[in-house]
């Protein structure tokens, strides 16, 4: 794809090189922008590794030893598996409204996990301890250690799958596909899994989060493809032709359901708070009306549930524009649910039962600007990676060449084919 | 607000008001059902009011020779935080991190005494929930002595063990680059024929008493196999089996 069979390995690359440096100086300023984002959090996240010590350049703390950095790797682990499985609907499980989708999901979801693993890696003391002994000493008990094993399957998977998909060989790259959503959900729920097994946190523990997980992967599955596959074809400044906008109408309708969904866990794990133990209601009382307050009700339930459900639900099905926003709430929205559920499970000190002064107070968190930077380094990763994937695989059409599309806004990008063809996109 | 202050003359005059939150902190104070334990088993959960065993509950087996434990006689600790100092000396701990702590419990409504000093340290349990969380091993219990031990070699840093943890008891170290905690001062003192813990040690009051449970001569079977003192633990429903006991005289 995007190289003529004929061509050598060099020919593509400087073609693809060339696709990429006529991409405009907007692409280019994102491009760069993202770039710079990259390489600023590798360098705080060794600054803060290596140099002067994660005690001093991290905000996690004792009480609060995982924070935002592993809240960060769980939103992008968690949106590469959602993308892998909403990829496979069309491409695995052959639902035509979903076909489209697939090539541009799977890149996707290749590189959301590269990103997980680029943060988790500047947050690790010792990563390349991990290498070492995650086959020489491990410990099949362990979530974690489960959890690498799952995760480095499944990303040689992925990227086998995009390879065959490439190569237009359809039956390895289904085997690849379906192995890859296999390796993918016992992936998700055993992350679930690190944190619900925790039995001395209350919050945590139960079989809630590796349920919760699964969900919310495909919510953040549709989110993706929606949020980049709109975002592509302005950069490929194409409008959107029917069978995509078809097939993005259907993945909002799925967001649409996984959004009621994700809203039902969320009231039902509230409401059994509130009759939980004393550290859940410690948690509860800090969510609803405590230091978590704004968090849960402007991030999580406003901007990441309701209001893109509303928007979901205005869009009708077949508005793109709509749809759009409510990705792109739903991913900024789904970075705080999870801080917070990785944060909120560690603010009540272990011996608050005791009534000692120490531990008197919930414990708190802030995050510090190194912190900041390496969760922006995953975002730079995923948002270059993409701008690249997208000039390198032209957009992930078979057809040679780029459009010569006016590149609007994405209901302008809508409008275009609802005159121009018979699809059903509509604004 | 997320902390009252408990009003326990208005609880006790509107018991029927009490609510979920007020019960708890009534339960704070210390007016608790105990649970006791003895190596890691489950001996009774009993009132410490009644002070009763059930028939049957002494443990007649030990997993560990010697299983090292420590009993802590919360009355007598003064707070003069010997022990942390002690420790922190034997085991090069730096100022950041600790190994053992001594809590400080006030309790203005309680008769006579009001205040109550409470050590803590890792219970190196016999179920540790930082060993199943450890994805290389570099934490383990060591099959003889029963002790959590660390291979700081193969610590990758994840912090995973600090958060399961139900005592709090890890704190990652720089200087050795792992996460370190309290080994019975295993690596400065028993592995050297030493019988004592650097906090043990220090305390001028004889508030820590270390010693193995297997050994029905040694002290802390006696203080924690007898009927006339309550004997309990820290965070019994995490099911960690912990191997500190509390106790009082």
């Amino acid at each position: 794809m995007g190289c003529p069979e004929n061509s050598s390995w060099k020919g593509c690359v400087q073609d693809a090189v060339r696709r990429v440096f006529s991409g405009g100086p907007v692409y280019l300023f994102f491009l760069g922008l993202f770039a710079v984002l990259l390489v600023a959090g590798i360098a705080a996240g060794i600054h803060s590794v290596y140099i002067v010590g994660s005690r001093h350049a991290y905000g996690s703390t004792r009480e609060i030893p995982l924070a935002m950095l592993i809240a960060t790797y769980t939103f992008f682990v968690i949106t590469s598996t959602g993308l892998c499985l909403v990829s496979s609907i069309g491409h695995i499980f052959g639902v035509e409204r979903f076909m489209p989708i697939a090539k541009r999901a799977v890149l996707l979801s290749v590189i959301t996990i590269m990103s997980g693993f680029l943060v988790i890696g500047l947050e690790l003391e010792n990563p390349l301890r991990l290498g070492i002994y995650l086959f020489l000493s491990p410990n099949f008990t362990s979530n974690i250690w489960w959890m690498g094993v799952l995760y480095s399957f499944e990303v040689v998977l992925l990227i086998l799958e995009f390879i065959f998909i490439l190569l237009d060989n359809h039956k390895a790259s289904v085997a690849a596909g379906l192995l890859g959503i296999l390796f993918g959900i016992a992936a998700i729920s055993n992350l679930g899994g690190v944190f619900a097994m925790l039995n001395g946190r209350e919050f945590w523990y139960g079989p809630y989060l590796p349920i919760f997980f699964i969900a919310s992967a495909l919510l953040m599955g549709c989110a993706a493809v929606i949020f980049f596959t709109v975002l592509a074809y302005r950069i490929q400044r194409e409008p959107l032709e029917s069978p995509m906008a078809d097939a993005l109408a259907a993945v909002g309708k799925l967001a649409g359901l996984m959004l009621a969904v994700i809203m039902f866990f969320t009231i039902w794990r509230m409401v059994a708070l509130a009759v939980g133990g004393t550290h859940e209601l410690l948690v509860r009382d800090a969510l609803v009306s405590g230091p978590f307050a704004f968090n849960f009700w402007v991030m999580e339930a406003g901007l990441g549930m309701i209001l893109p459900f509303a928007l979901v639900l205005w869009s009708a099905g077949k508005r793109i524009g709509p749809l759009f926003l409510a990705s792109a709430l739903v991913i900024f929205s789904s970075f705080f649910m999870r801080l917070d559920m990785v944060v909120a499970g560690q603010i009540v000190p272990m011996y608050w039962e005791l009534g000692v002064r120490e531990y008197a107070r919930l414990h708190e968190y802030s995050p510090t600007g190194h912190e900041i930077l390496v969760m922006l380094a995953g975002v730079g990763l995923t948002g270059a990676a993409f701008l690249l994937g997208e000039k390198v695989f032209q957009g992930f059409r078979e057809v040679e060449g780029a459009g010569s599309g006016s590149g609007g806004t994405p209901e302008d990008v809508a409008q275009e084919p609802r005159s121009a063809s018979k699809g059903k996109v509509d604004v | 607000m997320i902390f009252k202050s408990l009003d326990a003359e208005t609880m006790l005059k509107n018991p029927e008001k009490i609510s979920e939150m007020d019960r708890r902190e009534f339960l704070k104070i210390g007016l608790v059902i105990t649970g006791v334990f003895a190596g890691g088993s489950i001996l009774s959960v009993a009132s410490a009011a009644d002070k009763i065993f059930p028939n049957g509950s002494i443990a007649e087996k030990y997993p560990y020779r010697p299983h090292y434990c420590m009993v802590i006689r919360v009355d007598r600790c003064i707070g003069c935080r010997r022990c942390v100092e002690g420790c922190a000396a034997a085991n090069a701990v730096p100022s950041y991190g600790w190994r053992t702590l001594v809590l400080e419990k006030v309790v203005l409504q309680a008769v006579g005494q009001k205040r109550e000093f409470i050590p803590v340290l890792c219970n190196q349990c016999n179920n540790p929930p930082c060993v199943r969380a450890c994805p290389v091993t570099a934490t383990y219990k060591d099959k003889k002595t029963g002790i959590v031990m660390m291979d700081n070699q193969k610590c990758i840093g994840c912090k995973i063990c600090m958060a399961a943890c139900p005592y709090e008891a890890r704190y990652y170290n720089e200087e050795r680059g792992a996460v370190d905690k309290c080994d019975f001062c295993f690596e400065t003192s028993l592995s050297r024929g030493g019988k004592s813990t650097a906090c043990q040690a220090a305390c001028p009051a004889d508030v820590r008493v270390f010693g193995d449970l297997s050994d029905p001569q040694s002290r802390v079977y006696r203080l924690v196999h007898q009927l006339q003192q309550p004997v309990w633990v820290l965070k019994k429903d995490t099911d960690a089996k912990p191997n500190i006991f509390y106790t009082k005289g």
